[in-house]
């Protein structure tokens, strides 16, 4: 009974309606598809970056990270190997080592990482291979050969079939020399990277630096990104019985790449702030038209109550108008907000009018937004949410009315 | 008199007034301060590229932007000095360096930075190391062993003040040369990634280190007034033409900021219309509702032969004098907000990783820019006043017969 009577009034005036339904809808749908792009942008950045070279999780030594020393090794990475053949979830792995060297050409010298790689095990875990733009990428059976990176190749003025020669230094404190023929040319979009690194086959980089069979470290990469903790937690628990392996940390994406990791839980917290200020303003948009529900009708209340309807229930009769109000805005506004969502889900936005910004920040291209329970419902949730409060006021405010009073009301 | 009336009109619910007056103020103050804000962080990565070594305007060898190596470097500086005395508008500093990228070596640690020889009183004008300085001394001019480094360098390299710093690099000859510094001062920045990268020494003793004679890698140019150096670059351009010089701004410099920035101002700009749109339906509502309870009244003074164009403006007034006790209260907080943050920031060095990595810095300054001021302002108003015409139609289309007839 009460619902009927409710979605009666609300269509007294089906232009006030069509308004606030209207006001709530737009809204939702917009935090629906901007939270959608925002989480999209966020994969794609993190699923690109990624690919580039840190992998979703690495093991390697304490402190290699802050200070690359060539002798904070991982010993017998085979055996981190076998153990990771074991954990499900874990996609692909690989063993790296890297060395700081002296890069030269037989004109130019210039610094940077040497980078040991397996060419088919990195191949599963780096999208290396694909960036290649001149030449071939390596096989295990390339003996001395490199792959060096575009801005580096145009540094050093080297041509595939090049030489450059490497100098550095190996692990056991010897002086590190090798010469290698450039057999690729690679560019990642990431400009850093391709100015400092040269990739050669791992056991090249093993005679070079003298490694012993050790690497620096186990890259690895996960089905999906939202298991990358739990896989984190498994390996840290297989490490901890190895006895021996105590110095051995593993490290995720977040702590591989702080600085993407924070500057989108920034971009995160601004981006709330906005939510927040936008949802607050179309409360109060929408607040008069709750209040107008009593102060128009306060004489048609007054009957009520002169007729026995307790303030209780006319209390409910108000909230189920405007929560049917808020919540036929807020469906029209999730299901719109969605499918325009899913649409770019599938098909992606075009963004490379600005793509010399985007590839600074690894995205390439196109962006596809990401729809999920958390984009489609937390911005319209809080939007319930704050509606409800702003709907309570006029509701309890009814209850202070007598039959007279409101009987007597202009 | 349509003005007092109309005053009357809108406080004759004080309550629908008062709330839809702070939907509009909640939207003008988000507008004004979060404007602020990320304006604010706009300048701060302008002013932390422009301070890292950018300066307004640069003079560089026509090939060193492609290929920044030492034989891409400036001749005949004296020459040059003279043209930029002469033509420099008032107020314009100049500093000239040597850039080049070597390998840091100590006992411990081997990496490459960024070798930049200054003339250390000139380039203390002209950008950030001239007050970053934490530890030890500055450079002298002519300075021979002595080296600056960032803090993070320092901690990078497990060293300390008086230990020595090898650098080795290549000569204009392309023979690898080393030559041993010794760290005499420490640096912050506000950025670590500028800390470990950059190590100054003396001009004089980059141009020895690396057989220069004179030559210098780069002119760095800052400006009393930045908006003038796309006209001096202009300018510098015409003189300097036909020499084997190139002079680029700031913006031509760092083309990544530049498109950061217009993709800043077209959110800010997206964000005014989203909240506009937001407060927007609210206004016609309110306003349909104020004229639908006031119909008879329509209705009579229409009887009485008021014209419609009357109408639309008397319930246009009524609409304008909304917005505008909105937008002055919106403004004030807005500005007072503003004031309150520029002492003392908006602190992110929980994000500082973060902030870091779009190039700001951990503590952001709100600014003011009197355009965007004016912008959301305007948005507001015309916009307000355009969706205001609906229910103003609306009235003046009652006839007198319907609208008394309602009751």
């Amino acid at each position: 009974m009460d619902f009927k009577m409710a979605w009666r009034n609300i269509w007294r005036n089906p232009r006030r309606t069509l308004i606030t339904v209207s006001t709530i809808a737009f809204s939702c749908l917009l935090l629906v598809f901007i939270m959608s792009f925002q989480f999209g942008g966020y994969e794609t950045m993190i699923n690109t970056s990624v690919k580039i070279h840190s992998g979703h999780l690495q093991l390697q030594a304490k402190d290699f990270k802050e200070k690359r020393n060539i002798r904070m090794v991982v010993e017998d990475p085979q055996i981190l190997g076998k153990m990771l053949d074991e954990i499900s979830g874990v996609k692909s792995y690989t063993y790296r080592s890297e060395g700081f060297s002296i890069i030269s050409s037989d004109q130019r010298s210039f610094a940077g990482s040497v980078i040991g790689i397996d060419p088919e095990k990195e191949a599963e875990v780096s999208n290396l291979k694909s960036i290649i733009r001149q030449g071939s990428y390596l096989s295990s059976d390339d003996f001395n050969q490199a792959l060096v990176g575009e801005h580096l190749a145009n540094k050093l003025k080297v041509g595939l079939g090049d030489e450059i020669v490497i100098l550095g230094q190996g692990r056991d404190g010897s002086i590190a020399a090798g010469v290698v023929t450039v057999q690729g040319i690679f560019n990642s979009g990431l400009d850093e990277f391709d100015r400092s690194t040269v990739h050669i086959r791992r056991a090249d980089f093993e005679e070079i630096f003298t490694m012993g069979g050790a690497v620096h470290k186990v890259v690895i990469t996960v089905k999906a990104l939202g298991e990358v903790s739990r896989i984190k937690e498994m390996i840290a628990k297989a490490t901890e019985n190895m006895v021996w392996k105590r110095s051995l940390v593993v490290l995720d994406w977040k702590e591989l790449m702080p600085g993407l990791s924070q500057s989108i839980q920034m971009d995160l917290a601004g981006a709330v702030i906005f939510y927040l200020i936008l949802i607050l303003v179309v409360a109060f948009s929408i607040l008069n038209t709750f209040l107008m529900a009593i102060f128009e009708r306060t004489k048609e209340f007054g009957v009520l109550m002169a007729l026995g309807v307790t303030p209780g229930r006319l209390t409910r009769l108000l909230l189920i108008e405007s929560m049917s109000i808020t919540i036929i805005g807020i469906a029209v506004g999730i299901c719109v907000g969605s499918l325009l969502s899913w649409f770019f889900q599938v098909h992606g936005i075009d963004i490379s009018g600005s793509s010399e910004l985007l590839t600074e920040y690894g995205i390439s291209g196109r962006v596809y937004t990401r729809l999920s329970l958390l984009s489609a419902l937390s911005g319209p949730g809080v939007m319930l949410i704050i509606t409800f409060a702003a709907a309570l006021y006029p509701a309890l405010k009814v209850r202070s009315l007598t039959p007279v009073k409101a009987l007597s009301h202009g | 008199m349509e003005f007092q009336l109309a005053w009357r009109n809108i406080w004759r619910n004080p309550r629908r007034t008062l709330v839809i007056m702070c939907a509009v103020i909640i939207g003008v103050w988000s507008m004004i301060f979060l404007g602020a804000v990320m304006q604010g962080m706009a300048v701060d990565m302008v002013n932390n590229s422009i301070a890292t070594l950018t300066g307004n305007v640069q003079i560089h060898h026509k090939n060193y932007q492609s290929d920044p190596v030492v034989e891409n470097s400036i001749t005949g500086i004296g020459s040059l000095a003279s043209t930029l005395n002469q033509h420099l508008p008032p107020g314009a500093k100049w500093a000239s360096r040597v850039r080049v990228n070597v390998i840091a070596q100590n006992a411990r640690h081997t990496n490459g930075v960024t070798l930049v020889g200054i003339e250390p009183l000139k380039e203390a004008e002209i950008s950030f190391i001239g007050q970053a300085l934490i530890d030890g001394r500055y450079l002298e001019p002519g300075d021979r062993h002595g080296i600056i480094v960032g803090e993070a360098l320092l901690e990078q390299y497990e060293t300390k003040l008086g230990h020595k710093l090898i650098l080795t690099s290549q000569d204009t000859d392309q023979e690898m040369v080393s030559r041993a510094f010794r760290i005499v001062g420490t640096f912050r920045a506000q950025m670590q990634e500028t800390e470990k990268q950059f190590v100054f020494v003396s001009l004089g003793a980059a141009q020895k280190m690396l057989k220069l004679n004179d030559r210098v890698s780069e002119v760095s140019i800052v400006l009393a007034d930045h908006r003038n150096s796309a006209k001096v670059s202009e300018n510098l351009k015409k003189i300097l033409s036909g020499t084997s010089f190139e002079v680029k701004t700031w913006k031509e410099l760092l083309p990544v900021l530049m498109a950061y920035l217009q993709i800043f101002n077209g959110f800010v700009f997206v964000w005014y219309l989203v909240v506009f749109v937001a407060m927007g339906s609210g206004i016609v509502n309110t306003m349909l509702m104020a004229i639908f309870e006031r119909m008879r009244e329509f209705g009579l003074v229409k009887a009485l032969g008021m014209k419609s164009s009357r109408i639309v403006k008397e319930v246009l007034i009524e609409s304008f004098l909304l917005l505008l006790i909105g937008t002055l209260v919106g403004n004030l907080l807005g500005i007072l907000c503003i004031l309150a943050f520029s002492q003392n920031g908006i602190d992110l060095t929980v994000f500082a990783a973060g902030a870091e990595y779009i190039g700001i810095s951990r503590v952001v300054y709100p600014a003011l820019r009197a355009g965007d001021l004016i912008i959301a302002n305007v948005v507001v108003f015309v916009l307000g006043l355009l969706i205001s015409l609906y229910p103003a139609l609306k009235a003046a289309k009652f006839t007198p017969v319907e609208a008394l007839g309602h009751t």
